[in-house]
């Protein structure tokens, strides 16, 4: 176990999320307090629609919060334009509705737009940046394929590779392993792993893949109908958080295994 | 984005197609005038015969500028709204802008002679006609996206761009009805589409307006090439959405509605050239397409003028039915390829 204290790169606090229309609020989920510290792989698990996206959502400021405090590295998020949360933090969303018609080498490049000049063009220091993105996530062999030839394995490890180029502090993934096989699945989350390693950036993914997510990172937010908690696998399997996730009557957590299992 | 490959031999020879085009444009109509006049008058000698001096001066040489102009302008506004509407169908006719710009100018011709002599004949100037286009197109496209962003579905926005064209048309037919023959004449001379009716001084207007929304399209490269990430993606590296949908919108009506207002409305240019473009240049960077877009959209009219021409005779077609005749097939190779059909 680390004793020493890391940077904070993302804080919560009493964060309260939802929506909110004219006549009533409605709270998806509240009192939620974490801390992302430099260079961990953090997974956010939890059931269909306990609102994972949403906290998503409202930690990247695409969505207002309730009430309650987020900052990134002890700036309230609400200070940062949008340029400069450009720089502080990544995207890699579910949606696909980008041009495929981009080769790998053009798509990964846009994450540098936040630091090109008026009419986009990349100085060597981006053309180096897009370059290590590349070998980091082994897809240099690629770099001149267009997005309409890849899988969805490799396309995933290109958005993966777009967000490291934009050279954030932190980055978020909305649930990244959906539509892969379990290797790439595996692949991907291992990927994050090495990445949050060996750069030193802090990694947030929504997930169902539990059993990984355990295997992994050294954090995980667990979200169930009554609480929102974080710490790591090992505390949160002593805790019983697990068990608190689903509904009973079908799968139960082995502590042993830290993996869900079908009731016999 | 970096150009991986270098596209230099394709923008000079591209150039010099189109130097060509402009040459043989200007040569060919209904009186034949030997080649070595024709350079002669251009290039400021005084050539013998005065009616030709004219015919080239007054008459071919503002319509190749034009054509120029109409088939460059068209082709970038329909690149900027595929990108903006991430639809590979969009273009300034199929989106309702032409008509939006037809509404304007049928407003100014016809609904001039309601105000009276004395106000018609302010209303009818070149300026009016250039401000009513734009102003018109700019409603509609602005309509059209704000309808587009409740309705997120790409065809369901080429529906409402058809309704909105549907409804200017109403409004235009429900115009005529009330305006004199001799107005309503001229409104549809002018539905026809025409490059070949453009003095020297509407020429200078045309091009200042054209200058203005091209200099502004450039400026909107980098936006435009962050907006093929779709509209999260490109929020999330710090692109201003709202700004720079309006930044598009004004290029594109300044484009294709002063585009109109001169020439009438040109169909299928916008939506095809940009697909031609990609066809050959095969990137979505638009540092590449914008002058790509600019080259091929002039050689297109160029050539679709020379046709309309009909060389060697004393007829000239409607510039809108080639356009169309070149334009709709492509659109129907482009729906039988999908796959292919990429913004």
């Amino acid at each position: 176990m680390e004793i020493k204290k890391q940077h904070i790169v993302l804080k919560t606090e009493q964060l309260s999320i939802g929506y909110k229309s004219k006549k009533e609020e409605t709270v998806i989920a509240s009192n939620i307090n974490i801390e992302l510290q430099q260079g961990e792989l953090v997974g956010l698990v939890g059931a269909n629609g306990i609102g994972k996206s949403t906290l998503l959502r409202t930690l990247t400021k695409v969505q207002q919060p309730l009430s309650g405090h987020i900052s990134m590295d002890s700036k309230s998020i609400d200070s940062f334009s949008n340029l400069e949360l450009a720089k502080s933090l990544s995207l890699v969303l579910t949606e696909h509705s980008f041009s495929k018609n981009l080769t790998v080498f053009e798509l990964i490049a846009l994450g540098r737009q936040p630091y090109t000049n008026w009419i986009g063009n990349l100085t060597e220091d981006d053309k180096t940046v897009v370059s290590r993105v590349m070998e980091d996530t082994s897809i240099k062999e690629l770099q001149h394929k267009k997005c309409f030839e890849l899988s969805d394995g490799q396309l995933q490890k290109v958005m993966i590779a777009r967000a490291l180029a934009q050279d954030t502090a932190l980055i978020i993934l909305d649930e990244p392993t959906t539509h892969l096989d379990m290797y790439h699945k595996a692949y991907i989350l291992n990927l994050l792993k090495t990445l949050a390693n060996k750069t030193n950036k802090t990694i947030l993914f929504s997930s169902h893949e539990i059993d990984l997510a355990i295997q992994l990172c050294n954090k995980l937010i667990v979200m169930s109908n009554s609480e929102v908690i974080s710490g790591t696998p090992k505390e949160l399997i002593n805790m019983g958080s697990f068990d608190t996730l689903f509904p009973k009557d079908l799968i139960v957590f082995d502590n042993d295994s830290g993996s869900f299992k079908v009731k016999k | 984005m970096q150009e991986t490959k270098t596209y230099k031999k394709q923008f000079v020879i591209l150039s010099l197609v189109l130097l060509v085009f402009f040459f043989a444009n200007i040569s060919l109509g209904s009186v034949s005038i030997p080649l070595k006049s024709i350079f002669g008058s251009i290039f400021g000698n005084n050539i013998e015969n005065n009616s030709w001096q004219y015919i080239i001066q007054d008459y071919r040489l503002p319509k190749a500028f034009t054509a120029i102009l109409v088939g460059s302008g068209l082709g970038i506004s329909g690149l900027l709204m595929q990108t903006l509407f991430k639809n590979p169908l969009a273009g300034p006719f199929v989106l309702g802008i032409s008509s939006g710009a037809s509404l304007g100018v049928a407003l100014v011709i016809m609904g001039a002679s309601t105000f009276g002599g004395f106000l018609s004949t302010i209303l009818v100037s070149q300026w009016s006609l250039v401000i009513a286009a734009s102003i018109g197109s700019f409603l509609v496209l602005l309509a059209v996206v704000m309808v587009s962003v409740r309705v997120r579905d790409t065809m369901a926005i080429l529906i409402i761009g058809l309704m909105f064209g549907s409804i200017t048309a109403a409004i235009v037919s429900v115009l005529s009805y009330f305006t004199s023959a001799e107005q309503l004449q001229q409104y549809i001379f002018w539905g026809f589409g025409s490059l070949g009716n453009l003095s020297w001084s509407e020429l200078g207007v045309l091009s200042l307006v054209y200058l203005i929304g091209l200099l502004i399209s450039i400026y909107a490269i980098k936006q435009l090439n962050t907006l093929l990430l779709g509209e999260n993606y490109a929020k999330s590296l710090g692109l201003d959405i709202k700004k720079s949908r309006l930044i598009i919108i004004v290029a594109t009506s300044l484009l294709a509605g002063t585009i109109t207002a001169f020439a009438g409305p040109i169909a299928f240019i916008g939506l095809a050239i940009p697909h031609l473009t990609r066809q050959v240049f095969k990137t979505s960077n638009h540092k590449v397409l914008l002058p790509a877009v600019f080259l091929y959209g002039a050689i297109v009219m160029l050539i679709c003028d020379s046709i309309a021409q009909l060389p060697m005779s004393d007829y000239t077609l409607p510039i809108n039915a080639i356009t169309s005749i070149v334009g709709a097939p492509v659109v129907i190779w482009l729906l039988i390829r999908q796959r292919k059909m990429m913004f």
